[in-house]
């Protein structure tokens, strides 16, 4: 019985602790920067698509959300014709990002996309693109190594050094 | 009085006390959620009293369907039974001086007689119902009630005593210098439980028990039928805490700055707020368990307590 009355007493106390309720709309949680909400894609520090369109993403996905076409410019640098993420069956997992060997697919701190026809789930490149670096500014992956694709000659690439010259005697 | 008076009265009576059990559904959410450390509904309206409005429009519009096992008729009328029983017990209640619907010379037993009809809501409910979980919950209910009707008018039977009258007005007037509180504690918390047994509420809703039963005697109900398992519910809860009010806690009787209606209301009000507490704190007991508490100490201390205040009435006479 002192039992019972003293859990009433202690359950009344609860009347003045702080109330662990956020009200949404209003007020917002503080998202890490490292929470996996929208899926977008970035660019590189010249405003070019990171995008190499290598369909890891799309494979990695288990939920099959991801489709995209790869094509190449005239410099033969590849980039996806069509990207397209079905926000109605993506769960957030992140694997895409994980997969992506240029940082150029990145899920960002954002959860409000609530729509009234599903259809606007469907989104197309041009909704995805960003023109930002995301997480990784200043990474540019053509800049890194790799042939020449109109971005940088060859051998000049931040982890590259200049072809050897086979006819120079000197080292 | 006059006849016109009288129906006022009548009027005035139903329309506040349906509105009160409306409006506990908004109390009850808002005060549950405080003590479990959120702030429950607050969105519609003010502090989000609109809720109730809500949540009435909702069942009104929810589909009205009858199993076609069910027993029609007493299907619908069990409802009906919880929600009349419990407004018939109302009738003896006073508001205020001269508030009162019927003022009859046995008014506790009338009290007593309704409390225990409404029973047959449950046992119909359940039984018309058609339903394993439905019939359960329903045996659950009849015994528990039966079991909790002897105690709390056995425990009424010391303010009958002490009072010399079953009408409800001269209990509150023999209030006067000492609220029976002080002078019937051990029958003011008999009372009490066997009032929670009684309306079925948490910790004692081992009737419903979402938990084992998934909503017992009242699983098969939809739209406004269940509305009025419900509101009945709360009527039951506003009846126990007014009763409790004017047995024990001197009905209208209070200092003089506020009318004796506020009293009233200020008193009965506090009790809801202990069932919901109530509710907030602790957890249901065992089938087994509750009517072992009842028949093995409720009833004995029960007896004894008669028994002294017999003893000590008479001493004090003779």
């Amino acid at each position: 019985m002192i039992s019972h009355i003293r859990t009433m007493w202690l359950v009344f106390l609860h009347l003045f602790h702080k109330k662990a309720t956020i009200q949404y709309p209003e007020e917002k949680i503080r998202l890490r920067p490292r929470y996996k909400g929208r899926i977008v894609l970035t660019k590189d520090p010249d405003g070019g698509e990171r995008c190499v369109g290598c369909y890891l993403c799309a494979a990695a996905c288990p939920v099959d959300c991801i489709a995209l076409q790869a094509t190449e410019d005239e410099h033969g640098r590849r980039y996806p014709e069509f990207f397209r993420i079905n926000f109605s069956r993506c769960i957030f997992c992140g694997y895409c990002e994980e997969a992506c060997p240029t940082y150029a697919i990145q899920l960002i701190p954002d959860f409000e996309m609530a729509e009234f026809k599903r259809q606007n789930l469907v989104f197309e490149k041009e909704d995805l693109l960003i023109d930002s670096q995301g997480k990784y500014p200043g990474y540019n992956f053509y800049k890194a190594a790799g042939v020449n694709i109109g971005v940088k000659e060859k051998g000049a690439g931040d982890q590259e050094e200049r072809p050897v010259d086979i006819h120079d005697l000197l080292p | 009085m006059t006849v016109m008076q009288h129906i006022w009265i009548v009027l005035g009576v139903l329309f506040v006390l349906l509105n009160i059990a409306a409006g506990l559904i908004w109390v009850e959410r808002r005060l549950l959620a405080m003590w479990q450390d959120r702030l429950g509904p607050n969105r519609a309206g003010p502090l989000g009293i609109l809720i109730v409005l809500a949540d009435t429009l909702k069942l009104f519009f929810k589909e009205d369907w009858i199993p076609p096992f069910a027993d029609k008729w007493l299907f619908i009328l069990a409802p009906a039974i919880v929600v009349g029983s419990v407004l018939m017990s109302f009738v003896i209640i006073p508001f205020a001086p001269q508030i009162v619907v019927a003022d009859l010379n046995i008014g506790l037993l009338f009290f007593l007689a309704m409390s225990s009809l409404g029973v047959y809501s449950i046992v119909l409910g359940g039984w018309a119902s058609n339903n394993k979980y439905s019939l359960l919950g329903a045996l659950r209910g009849a015994s528990q009630m039966i079991a909790y009707e002897v105690f709390m008018g056995l425990s009424l039977m010391g303010i009958v005593m002490l009072t010399g009258s079953f009408n409800l007005g001269a209990i509150v007037a023999a209030q006067q210098h000492t609220w029976f509180v002080f002078t019937q504690p051990l029958g003011f918390i008999i009372f009490f439980i066997a009032g929670i047994a009684e309306t079925h509420r948490l910790p004692f809703d081992i009737p419903e028990a979402e938990s084992e039963l998934i909503a017992g005697y009242h699983a098969e109900y939809s739209g406004m039928k269940f509305g009025m398992f419900f509101i009945g519910e709360y009527l039951g809860i506003t009846l126990i805490s007014a009763m409790t009010a004017t047995l024990f806690f001197g009905g209208w009787l209070g200092p003089g700055f506020l009318p004796p209606w506020a009293w009233f209301f200020l008193k009965t009000f506090f009790f809801i707020g202990i069932f919901i507490l109530l509710r907030a704190s602790l957890p249901r007991p065992r089938y087994d368990q509750l009517m072992g508490y009842g028949w093995k100490i409720l009833l004995p201390l029960v007896l004894v307590n008669l028994l002294v205040t017999g003893a000590i009435a008479l001493c004090l006479r003779g």
